[in-house]
Formats: structure tokens, C-alpha cells, sequence
């Protein structure tokens, strides 16, 4: 039996990184409780993914197949992943809390009378019980949690947990889903996807983000940076810069936009409100670029420049190119 | 057009939180509380499908304390026509599914075309109970919402979401829960009017006898902690920007060792 079933989501026809970190860390906990890693996939490419979830330490791969699941659907998702857990009866079930996660675990959670310990950033066993911790408050604080109830169900933030390679045997499974129509559910009309391959905020690597101090809509010099760094880096910006219509409100940063945790946080032009400071205060490094020496950013940030970042930043873009060039 | 609106009463964004010294919970005293964000959304999109419709009725749905009656009142002042506010112990700090259980219970004892719901609260952020709801109900969802068209006859609605990387558009049929994203519409202001009006519309209160339900906790909090002190550390100033610019870009190298 399974002690640990993770979902692997699929995004676009490929298996999200997001897959990989929740494999490995489902391979910790199931060795630390004795017991296998299973993961799911759901819909008409899923099995080709089994070599790479065996990789990072998969021992079963259930795929489910149904022609209900050829495109991401709220409910008959669910109901299939809510299928192989009643199923399969894994002790413990982990999603990533990325945007499709926010949807599926809790109509899955819902549907199995349970909850699930969203937006985790880690895991441990005590007494044989799983305790998620999590950022509260956009990260103004954290707490442990643990479930009540069976099975027990959490979502990994993405881009915390370290994927590490662990090969096992991936064994597939075919699982014929058995969907129940009867529920209504929403049809997609159209799916406009940026097709540029930019990564999202909240799995981006390294974020550059800009403030008020931008003075308008020309995010050019930080969208040449991100270019820069290469496809794991994305821009930002603040809620001033949003609400003053510079950006769009996906690119927001902090309480009531997207809370971040790139290995690199380049503030520019960002003084640093409470709710700025929670949402990217997990971020490993930040970089501060601002002309008042006296902004709170300051007091957050590992690296600082007291300057223009109009002029700051086009020196940064030419070092950087050199650099990352070689 | 009916519309329920599931609301909650949040912290300040600019709160400082603190951890009480029992590592239960926050320290709640000199907190100024607001209306969630994101159900400020939903209640300005459940007025304008009223007025849309020309008829119907916004009923705000609050499960918390006594506070949480200011919140309600605003919202009514905002032009809601009533409230319903859960307030009972078992209830007031309930996990997702508790919270959803309570929700679904109030909600079959009215009549809605449509429930809205913030896709998340910006105090815990678990970001679950819309979806609970929905599922507890048995009617479709359609979570982080930016644009909403009901049919004429209310039947079924035209929604635009927020994916990984863009938009969907769906359709949907009404009954459902929707859950309201930043870009769904700007939230007005209480006008003194509405202020003056909105201290004589109804609030219903609910405990959780009235709903009929009891609170079994699916999730239960432990230790609550502080994040680690984030110190300042390197401040480049004064410096030339090509040099400032050059000496920043080594030490993410050499000594941050992130690019």
C-alpha cells in the first residue's frame, strides 16, 4: 500500500518542476514512515510522465484516463483524483499549491470530507502524523498544522521544496476513470495562454519588480533584465504600480497580489509597505534599488543601492550580459 | 438577479502581526479590521448585477465575532440589502471545511442565482472554502474571476478566469460559486446616503444550532512562530552607478551566489 500519493499536474503537455519537488519530498516522508510513493496523472498524455516521476522517486504511477480528462476540468478532476484515493487509500496526499492546485484540492478535499494544509513551505512526521507548516498572514507569520482527518491531505508551495533524483521503479497502473456526468460543471470556451513560456511569479527564480519609483508603464529596463537571467526569470511589480494601471494585477506582488519566494528579489523603485515586505520577505536574496536611503526596503534587503534605478539598472543590464555571456 | 456574497473580516494589509507568547494564534488587540480585498470585489460585482437586472437582492454572508457586524454594515452601506452573520464560538476561527460546512448550511436556507466568494482571505490564505462550498452544494466553481456575464435569463453565465499563464473563458450554468480576482471591478465607496440607509437594513444572526450543523475540525493549528528576522545588510551608496552597478552584480556572484 501507498503511504504517500502525490498529483503530478500537467501543464501544456509537459510535467511541471512543481511534480518533481512534491516526488521527492513524498520520498522522504514515505521512507521516514515506511512505505511507497505513489504518484497520479490524469488525462490522455499522462503516461508518458511515468519515467520522469520513477526518477525523482516515484514507485507507482497511476494514470488515469477517461475522455473527460483531455483538458483540466475542475470537477472531473477532482472526481478522478478523488477515485484513486478512495482507491488507492494513501495516508498521505500532497498537490502543489500552484494556480491549478488552488482549484482541484479543495473540491477533491471537499468531495472526501476533508481539508488540506494549503500552501505549505515544509513537512515533517511527528508520531507518525503528518505537520505542515505555513505561511500565514502573506508571511507576516507561520504556523504548524496538522489534519484531523483521513486521509491526510496538504499543498507544497512551489519552488521550496528540492527536487533531488532518487530513481525507483515507476511502475505503471492504469486507472479507467469512472466519472459521474451528473454533475454540472463549467465548459471552456477559449484558453488564451501566453505562449512566450514566461514562467509564473510564484515559480519564477528570480523576480525583478518595480515600483512607484518606475513613474509609468515603460517596464522595459526590468523586462531586459528578467531576459537576461533567462526563462526562470520573471517581472513583478507593486500594488502602486498596479493600481496606478502601470501593470497588470497578476504581476503584483505582496498581500493582495502573489506572495513570491525567488532565490532572487530585485526591488526597484519599491520603498517597502508592510504588505510589499510579507509578500516577498521569503524571497533567499533581495536586492534593493531605490533613491531614498531612508525606504524601508532597505531594512529588508541583503544588497542595496542608494541611486537612480534609471541609471542603476542599464550598468546592472551590461554587467550582467557580460557576465551571464561567457 | 440574487446574489449571496460570502464576506470576511480580515486584518489590515498593513498590519504589523504578532505571535502571542502562548504561540497560539496572533496577538488580535489594537488590530484595525477590514473587509477581505477580495470580498470587497465580489460585493461590488453582486451590486452591479442588480442593478444590471434592475431587481434581485444582495444578501452578505459573514461567519466571525461581534466586530464582524461593522464589516456587514459597510457592505450594506456599500448597497447590500441584508446580512446573514454567523457568529458562534465553534465557528469564528473554523478550518476551510468547517467554515464551507457553515456556509453551505446558511446558504440553502436563501435564494441566490449566485454565490460569490474571494478566492482567498489575506488573513489564513488557505484559499479552500469557495471551492468547498461549491462542492458541499453541488453546483459548478469558477475560481479567480476577472469578468462576469449572466444571461438574460439568469441561467447560465460567461466568465473569465485567471490560469497559469493567462485566460479562460467559460461557461457556466447558474446556480454556482464564483470566486472574485483582483481586476473584477473597482469596489465604490459607502456613500452618506447608503450610510444612512444601511443602519436600517436587516442583519440576521445565526449561531450554529440555527444551521443545524456541528463543528467536527478537520485541520487543527499548532505552534505559531514569527519569520526570521530579515537584518539589512550591504548598503552600496554614494557609488557611481556603472561602479555601484559592477561591485552589486559581483557580490550576487561571488558572494550571494545566486546568478
Amino acid at each position: 500500500m501507498s503511504k504517500v500519493l502525490i498529483y503530478g499536474e500537467i501543464r501544456a503537455g509537459k510535467l511541471k518542476k512543481t511534480a518533481f519537488e512534491l516526488a521527492s519530498e513524498a520520498r522522504r516522508l514515505a521512507d521516514g514512515l515506511g512505505g511507497d510513493v505513489a504518484a497520479v496523472v490524469l488525462g490522455p498524455q499522462a503516461e508518458q510522465f511515468a519515467p520522469d516521476l520513477a526518477r525523482f522517486g516515484a514507485d507507482t504511477v497511476y494514470v488515469v484516463e477517461g475522455p473527460q480528462l483531455d483538458a483540466y476540468n475542475t470537477e472531473y478532476f477532482a472526481q478522478a483524483l478523488a477515485q484513486v484515493i478512495r482507491e488507492k487509500q494513501p495516508e498521505i496526499v500532497l498537490l502543489s499549491h500552484t494556480m491549478q492546485g488552488k482549484d482541484l484540492a479543495p473540491r477533491t478535499a471537499a468531495k472526501l470530507g476533508i481539508a488540506s494544509i494549503a500552501d505549505c513551505v515544509s513537512f515533517e512526521i511527528d508520531g507518525g502524523k503528518l505537520v505542515g507548516k505555513r505561511p500565514m498572514y502573506a508571511g507576516k507569520c507561520s504556523a504548524e498544522w496538522v489534519c484531523k482527518g483521513s486521509p491526510q491531505m496538504a499543498s507544497a508551495r512551489p519552488n521550496v521544496l528540492e527536487a533531488v533524483e532518487n530513481p525507483k521503479a515507476g511502475k505503471v497502473e492504469k486507472i479507467a476513470f469512472s466519472p459521474d456526468t451528473g454533475r454540472s460543471t463549467y465548459t471552456t470556451r477559449e484558453l488564451s495562454l501566453d505562449t512566450s513560456g514566461k514562467v509564473d511569479l510564484t515559480e519564477a527564480e528570480i523576480i525583478v519588480s518595480g515600483g512607484r519609483g518606475m513613474g509609468g508603464t515603460d517596464y522595459s529596463l526590468l523586462e531586459e533584465m528578467a531576459s537576461i537571467f533567462g526563462a526562470n526569470a520573471a517581472v513583478g511589480a507593486s500594488r502602486a504600480a498596479v493600481d496606478a494601471g502601470w501593470r497588470p494585477h497578476s504581476d503584483q506582488v505582496g498581500q493582495t497580489g502573489k506572495t513570491v519566494c525567488p532565490n532572487l528579489y530585485v526591488a526597484c523603485g519599491i520603498s517597502g509597505s508592510i504588505q510589499h515586505l510579507a509578500g516577498m520577505g521569503s524571497s533567499k536574496v533581495i536586492v534593493a534599488i531605490n533613491k531614498d536611503p531612508e525606504a524601508p526596503i532597505f531594512t529588508k534587503a541583503d544588497y542595496g543601492v542608494v541611486g537612480d534605478l534609471f541609471k542603476v539598472v542599464p550598468e546592472m543590464n551590461k554587467e550582467l550580459r557580460a557576465l551571464l555571456a561567457e | 438577479m440574487k446574489s449571496l456574497v460570502c464576506m470576511k473580516q480580515v486584518p489590515d494589509t498593513e498590519t504589523q502581526i504578532k505571535v502571542n507568547s502562548q504561540g497560539t494564534g496572533i496577538v488580535t488587540e489594537g488590530i484595525k479590521y477590514i473587509i477581505n480585498p477580495y470580498d470587497e470585489f465580489s460585493v461590488e460585482e453582486a451590486l452591479r448585477l442588480k442593478e444590471k437586472f434592475k431587481q434581485g437582492e444582495v444578501v452578505i454572508l459573514t461567519i466571525g465575532p461581534d466586530r464582524c457586524t461593522e464589516s456587514i454594515r459597510t457592505a450594506l452601506a456599500m448597497g447590500a440589502d441584508k446580512g446573514i452573520h454567523i457568529n458562534d464560538e465553534s465557528l469564528n476561527s473554523a478550518d476551510p471545511f468547517v467554515v464551507a460546512q457553515a456556509l453551505a448550511a446558511a446558504a440553502s436556507q436563501v435564494d441566490y442565482n449566485v454565490i460569490f466568494c474571494g478566492h482567498r482571505a489575506i488573513d489564513d490564505d488557505f484559499a479552500e472554502a469557495g471551492a468547498m462550498l461549491a462542492e458541499l452544494l453541488q453546483i459548478p466553481q469558477v475560481t479567480l474571476v476577472t469578468k462576469v456575464e449572466v444571461s438574460d435569463d439568469k441561467t447560465k453565465a460567461i466568465v473569465e478566469r485567471d490560469v497559469e499563464g493567462g485566460k479562460e473563458t467559460v461557461e457556466v450554468s447558474l446556480p454556482c460559486v464564483l470566486t472574485s480576482q483582483k481586476g473584477l471591478n473597482e469596489p465604490r465607496y459607502a456613500s452618506l446616503p447608503g450610510i444612512m440607509k444601511a443602519k436600517k437594513k436587516p442583519i440576521d444572526k445565526k449561531t450554529a444550532a440555527d444551521l443545524g450543523i456541528t463543528a467536527e475540525a478537520r485541520l487543527e493549528s499548532r505552534e505559531y512562530s514569527m519569520p526570521p528576522e530579515r537584518k539589512a545588510g550591504k548598503k552600496l551608496e554614494g557609488m557611481e552607478p556603472p561602479d555601484a552597478a559592477k561591485e552589486l552584480v559581483r557580490l550576487l556572484r561571488n558572494e550571494a551566489k545566486v546568478i
